[in-house]
């Protein structure tokens, strides 16, 4: 039996979250028994399908649509579903992301599929079928048992490492039949950071507070986070006041970090922005206030000012090198 | 227009999360509820869009009787009139088969969900909404216009946002800056107390998942301090203990 995994692509590259994701099914596979096959959609090239298998796929079924390249939830929803039945599969893996979210829900119905996103663990199929998922943004975890026979598991960062030493996969070209009512909504531009590190898949993380004092110092956090490679996030007044875009600000009511390192520079620590940075493997405050509440939930701290600190900082990660 | 808000009732987001019955039930006591944020902004944009084109306001929640103080801040924001779907909202498909339903019977033109809630986080009823009605489903929606029958909207992506139209009748998952949550005023909180709020029946009780624990996260262990004058010490101990960099 093989287990679907749902692939997503920017500009052609597949993200790592979905390779993440196929190495998760891949896991799954070597316990249950069976093959994963993934489903890509829009146009790639052969050698970056190729790397769905040193994830763990034995099989991409490559639906080569131009039309799908971008996310056009309803359609990607009707060309995994037809994947789905060709492979008569059982179980659909996909990353979490905005994307995955809105598609599986969609396939939860069409596919008569329990739906269980933000999965942090392989599930437990022993008696009965239990995953484990994060819940209350991050503050606590439910098992969770899924009664269909079809089921969907949107995994969350790092749920898994990246298994990167299988086999090449088989490409197939895969034909679907969308109807024209699945392309209803029309993006009409997109508006996108191009070269940056995303943040919602990014490894490392540096982000700056209210305690930057100004956009124009966000040099200090931009220098760091080159240094590092890491990707540049903050916190939501940050971007209210509109210092910096909506889409870096963290927290409970913005993107949800799961790197394994988070840096977090003039941030008090409000229990919203903690939210979103509680699945962070360490975490780094720097502070002035050595009674700010981020140092409680930190792994490594420096109470002193960020602009005295951070470019000593970026000299010494530089001096590693 | 005829639109539909549907809002969760949720724990305060500085609510410290507890659970009782061997980790089987939420534990309740101490906790404030609200109107979970991702819904406070669909509802506030939700208010802006009916000043701007005229028509009603409906909010909707699956819940029992516990969630009608909740229903009623929304009434005091601006809605018209509330559904309660007396039900213990079981999982997300059990939820949205409740929306779906009272969603088709009342014809909205508009349905305003929030992303996510804060309790489960699923991200999902909108779209399992629009599975079930036919309907498109975007989320999450940072940005909305009405032009006529034509929404215009941005959604947030990975990095940056995309641009979409779409026609009416869709859902929309709403998060910020969409709109700025709106703080009931007093003649508002008046109004609420008589706008009407009917109660009706769960129309399936259907679910896919269950809850069969609830766990903590492990306590975090002291923070290691480094002195600020000596920062290579942090730089080494992320590379050698941490083994991050
Ligand atoms: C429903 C709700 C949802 C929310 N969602 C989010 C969310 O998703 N994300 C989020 O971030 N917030 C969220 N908030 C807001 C949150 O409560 C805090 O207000 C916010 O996180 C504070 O941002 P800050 O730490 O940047 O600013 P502040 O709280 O002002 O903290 C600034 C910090 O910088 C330090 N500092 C000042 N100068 C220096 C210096 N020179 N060097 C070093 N340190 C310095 C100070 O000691 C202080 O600790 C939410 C609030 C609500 C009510
Ligand atoms: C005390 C209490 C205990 C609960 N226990 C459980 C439980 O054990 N298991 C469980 O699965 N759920 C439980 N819920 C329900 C939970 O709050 C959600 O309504 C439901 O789980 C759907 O969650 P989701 O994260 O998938 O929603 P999402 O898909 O993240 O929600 C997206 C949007 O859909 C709308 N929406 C979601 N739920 C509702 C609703 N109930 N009414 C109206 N609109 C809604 C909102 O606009 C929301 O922003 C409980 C609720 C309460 C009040």
């Amino acid at each position: 039996m093989s287990i679907l995994v749902y692939i997503e692509q920017a500009d052609g590259a597949i993200k790592k979250t979905s390779l993440e994701a196929v190495s998760f099914a891949k896991a799954l596979a070597d316990k249950e028994g069976g093959d994963v096959v993934a489903v890509a959609l829009g146009t790639i090239d052969q050698g970056e399908l190729a790397k769905t298998g040193s994830a763990g796929a034995s099989k991409v079924l490559h639906v080569n649509d131009e039309k799908l390249n971008a996310g056009v939830i309803q359609a990607h929803a009707a060309a995994v579903a037809q994947a789905f039945e060709k492979v008569a599969a059982k179980t659909l893996i996909l990353a979490k992301s905005s994307l995955g979210d809105a598609v599986a829900a969609r396939l939860a119905i069409k596919l008569n599929a329990g739906l269980v996103s933000n999965v942090t663990d392989l599930p437990e199929t022993g008696s009965g079928y239990k995953v484990k998922r994060s819940i209350y943004t991050g503050k606590a975890f439910a098992e969770t048992e899924l009664t269909t026979d079809n089921k969907i598991l949107a995994v969350k960062k790092n749920a898994i490492d990246l298994k990167t030493d299988g086999a090449d996969a088989t490409v197939e070209d895969f034909d679907v039949n969308l109807d024209e009512s699945v392309f209803a909504a029309k993006i009409t531009s997109t508006d996108q950071a191009t070269g940056d590190i995303l943040l919602p898949e990014a490894d490392i993380v540096v982000s700056g507070g209210r305690g930057m004092k100004g956009p124009e110092n966000w040099n200090l956090i931009e220098d760091l986070a080159k240094e590092l490679g890491a990707a540049t996030g903050c916190s939501k007044p940050v971007s209210d006041i509109g210092w910096r875009p909506h889409h870096e600000h963290v927290g409970q009511t913005g993107v949800k970090v799961a790197p394994t390192l988070y840096v977090a520079v003039g941030i008090s620590g409000a229990i919203q922005h903690l939210a979103g940075v509680n699945s962070s493997k360490y975490i780094v405050v720097i502070n002035k206030d050595p009674e700010a509440p981020f140092f409680k939930a930190a792994d490594y701290g420096i109470v002193g000012d960020a602009f005295e600190v951070l470019p000593k900082l970026t000299e010494a990660v530089k001096a590693l090198k | 227009m005829k639109i539909l808000v549907c809002i969760t009732h949720v724990p305060d987001t500085t609510s410290k999360i507890q659970f009782t019955d061997n980790n089987t039930k939420f534990d309740k006591s101490g906790v404030q509820f609200i109107i979970g944020p991702y819904d406070d902004y669909a509802l506030a944009r939700a208010v802006e869009l009916k000043e701007q084109t005229g028509g009603s306001l409906t909010v909707l929640n699956v819940g029992e009787a516990e969630t009608e103080p909740t229903i009623r801040k929304a009434l005091a924001i601006g809605a018209d009139d509330a559904i309660r779907v007396n039900a213990f909202p079981k999982d997300s498909l059990f939820v949205a088969k409740q929306i779906a339903h009272y969603a088709k019977e009342g014809g909205y033109d508009l349905i305003l969900m929030g992303r996510e809630s804060i309790d489960f986080n699923g991200g999902m009823v909108h779209g399992m909404v629009g599975e079930l009605l036919g309907m498109p489903s975007i989320s999450p929606v940072m940005k909305l216009d009405i032009e006529g029958s034509t929404a215009k909207m941005a959604r947030e992506i990975e990095g940056g946002k995309e641009y979409l139209e779409v026609n009416l009748p869709f859902i929309a998952g709403c998060q910020e800056p969409i709109a700025e949550w709106k703080i009931p005023n007093m003649r508002g909180i008046m109004s609420a107390r008589t706008k009407p709020l009917n109660v009706v029946e769960q129309v399936s009780d259907e679910a896919a998942t269950g809850v069969v624990e609830f766990k903590l996260p492990p306590a975090k262990g002291e923070v290691k301090l480094i002195d600020k004058d000596n920062v290579e010490e942090l730089v080494k101990l992320l590379k050698n203990e941490a083994k991050v960099l």
